[in-house]
């Protein structure tokens, strides 16, 4: 894992004595909301529902048990004794006061944190694998080209007023963990024929109310060129992105108006421009990086023999235990969707036992998934068994990853202020619904997206199962899509027809996976038939 | 649901971000005692909000029926109760009809 330099802490320690002063002021009355509502937003606080709420960066969605501590023991001492996961890898806090905030970022900077630039029309933090370092399937580890683009994006004064938002995603392998094509910049890291490394830069995708998969803007990009390209991507947006239309101003929207050549000429042109400047890390401080991303010390003994004689625990490594790259050990992942629970929610008490677990088992080491997740991705098969155990113990034990219970939800109604609709309700009644193991696993991989409005940070357009929640007339109701995917065969969703009642959605679900159940071949996903077949059938079924 | 049309005004407190309500004297943390707004909303909010007790405040539509007050809005209505998968952290913990007439 990376570790924060002198420098590193110096900006956390200088941001806290800086926002511990903007509060002062707020409540002292030199600053009006006006002038402080930019500055808390920088520190990633929102007056969202109910409170306000404290979105913290978590780089990469790596952090060590330490840090990992330090969040349950926030959400006990500053909160109501739980976290929310987000589909940024990030974590949030929905009960935080105003004069409480300078104390949390103190204590959060005291294990390398922040929750600098979880807001506004800046560079977010970027995200990546979270099977990163372990996937057997990985040619590079992404997360040293990640933690390069933390330190080139963290302050950046080109990019921190820009026409809006901007999220980069970053992988290593062929198979896409990280929704890399939804983003603004995806980034794979992968082999070219000669086998060197090198850099595919895909720009322009997105979700939210125009979603669009990111076309490849470059290839064969030599990996230390990657600070001056993206300089030049966000230069090219930074001048001709729109400012008179928020529901224009992201880059897939000018992408795709001038089109994907014209951006990549004029990217290119900025480029060749750029490299003559020397932005570009010493290759020696890039080997700095990656040294901190080396394999922890793997046992070369490891047993990779598993006792599987337990069946609930047999269940469990069958759907949450991945294989890892080293024998002898495996990567866990720990569901946050207990049936009928808050997709993404943790106690500050399960948030401390994973951080244990970390410690105990795992190297001290911990991702938070997009989808709303945790993963420990280096641990001993030999030691699953006793992993296993206290996570159950603590109702962290759910065999559901992949399946129609591991639903991605967005805060949706119940907390967030931009939401039309709810999104938890309906999460906890489909996780009901479905609820038998058996059942779920005969479904196989289904993945099921919700989101409380258009701004789709439930991923609904990515869901094979999308649920989109509108407002009709003051009252929720919920469009249904099939069809959309943001593995490495990403799709948009379809929108079936007519919404549903809270209700009604779940049996117009449950309708469509009986379709799937009587017309899957031998192998198929749901996603697979519903390809194979298209809409009709599914619309028949769904209504009638 | 029957019951006189109504503005109120709401917001949240500066210092917790707790939802608050104008009651006519002051801001409560419950819908029932906001209290209806004649032509004076504009000049309560900018006195409330420069005297740092209240912020982002805004009116809104609401039916009174006798003691109870309704926001128009499903998202005002979530406000004044709380979140509604987590009804022990919301102002009705413990009442099982905490959600009846919220939708």
């Amino acid at each position: 894992m990376y570790l924060y330099d002198t420098h590193d802490q110096a900006m956390v320690d200088a941001r806290v004595a800086e926002f511990t002063d903007q509060v002062s002021r707020r409540l002292a009355g030199t600053l009006s909301e006006e002038q402080f509502r930019p500055l808390r937003l920088k520190n990633g606080l929102y007056l969202q529902l109910h409170a306000y709420m404290l979105r913290v960066a978590i780089p990469y969605g790596t952090l060590d048990s330490r840090q990992m501590r330090m969040l349950g023991d926030i959400a006990d001492r500053y909160d109501r004794g739980y976290g929310h996961f987000t589909t940024r890898q990030n974590i949030q806090y929905n009960w935080i006061k105003l004069e409480d905030a300078p104390a949390i970022l103190a204590d959060l900077a005291s294990v390398g944190m922040h929750a600098i630039q979880t807001s506004g029309n800046c560079i977010r933090n970027t995200t990546a694998d979270h099977f990163a370092g372990a996937a057997p399937d990985e040619v590079e580890d992404p997360r040293p080209y990640a933690e390069l683009l933390r330190q080139w994006s963290t302050f950046h004064p080109e990019f921190d007023y820009l026409p809006r938002k901007f999220k980069v995603a970053i992988i290593g392998s062929e198979t896409d963990r990280a929704a890399m094509k939804l983003h603004d910049i995806g980034i794979q890291v992968y082999k070219d024929a000669g086998g060197q490394t090198a850099l595919r830069i895909h720009v322009g995708g997105g979700m939210g109310r125009t979603p669009m998969i990111a076309p490849v803007i470059r290839d064969n990009l030599p990996p230390l060129q990657m600070i001056s390209y993206l300089e030049a991507c966000l230069r090219v947006y930074n001048r001709h992105g729109r400012r008179d239309n928020k529901y224009k101003a992201r880059i897939k929207i000018l992408v795709h108006e001038i089109g994907a050549d014209e951006y990549r000429r004029q990217v290119e042109e900025e480029f060749a421009h750029i490299l003559t400047l020397g932005l570009e890390p010493p290759p020696a401080e890039f080997a700095r990086i990656k040294a901190q991303f080396a394999d922890p010390a793997f046992d070369p003994a490891a047993p990779d023999a598993i006792d599987r004689s337990d069946p609930d625990f047999a269940l469990w490594v069958d759907q949450n235990v991945h294989a890892h790259k080293a024998p002898g050990y495996a990567i866990v992942t720990i569901s946050l969707k207990p049936v009928g629970g808050i997709p993404g929610d943790a106690s500050a008490d399960q948030i401390r036992l994973m951080a244990d677990i970390a410690r105990d088992h795992g190297f001290d080491e911990l991702r938070v998934t997009h989808a709303q997740n945790i993963v420990l991705p280096h641990v001993k098969k030999a030691d699953l068994h006793a992993i296993w155990q206290r996570l159950d113990a603590a109702g962290l034990a759910t065999a559901n990853l992949d399946l129609i219970g591991d639903i991605i939800a967005c805060p949706g109604l119940d907390y967030c202020s931009l939401a039309n609709a709810r999104s938890i309700p309906v999460a906890q009644k489909i996780s009901e619904r479905f609820a038998e193991t058996g059942r779920q696993r005969d479904l196989g991989e289904l993945k099921l997206k919700i989101s409380g409005c258009i701004n789709a940070c439930g991923h609904h357009h990515a869901g094979h199962i999308g649920i989109l929640g509108v407002d009709r007339k003051g009252v929720e109701n919920y469009q249904l899509l099939l069809g959309g995917s943001e593995a490495a065969d990403t799709s948009i969703g379809t929108i079936t027809g007519p919404g549903f009642s809270e209700d009604g959605v779940v049996d117009a679900i449950e309708r469509a996976t009986n379709v799937y159940l009587d017309q899957r071949a031998q192998g198929e996903r749901f996603l697979d038939t519903y390809r194979r077949i298209g809409m009709a059938p599914f619309k028949e079924a769904i209504y009638g | 649901m029957s019951g006189e049309r109504i503005k109120i005004l709401t917001g949240n407190d500066l210092l917790t971000g707790d939802v608050t309500w104008w009651t006519g004297r002051g801001w409560s943390r419950h819908v029932a005692e906001a209290s209806a707004l004649g032509d004076d909303a504009a000049a309560i909010i900018a006195t409330e909000e420069a005297a740092r007790r209240v912020v982002s405040a805004y009116v809104i539509d609401a039916t009174q029926d006798g003691a109870s007050v309704r926001p128009a809005h499903i998202k005002d209505r979530v406000r004044a109760l709380g979140p509604t998968v987590r009804l022990d952290l919301s102002l009705r913990a413990g009442d099982p009809d905490a959600l009846i007439g919220l939708v």
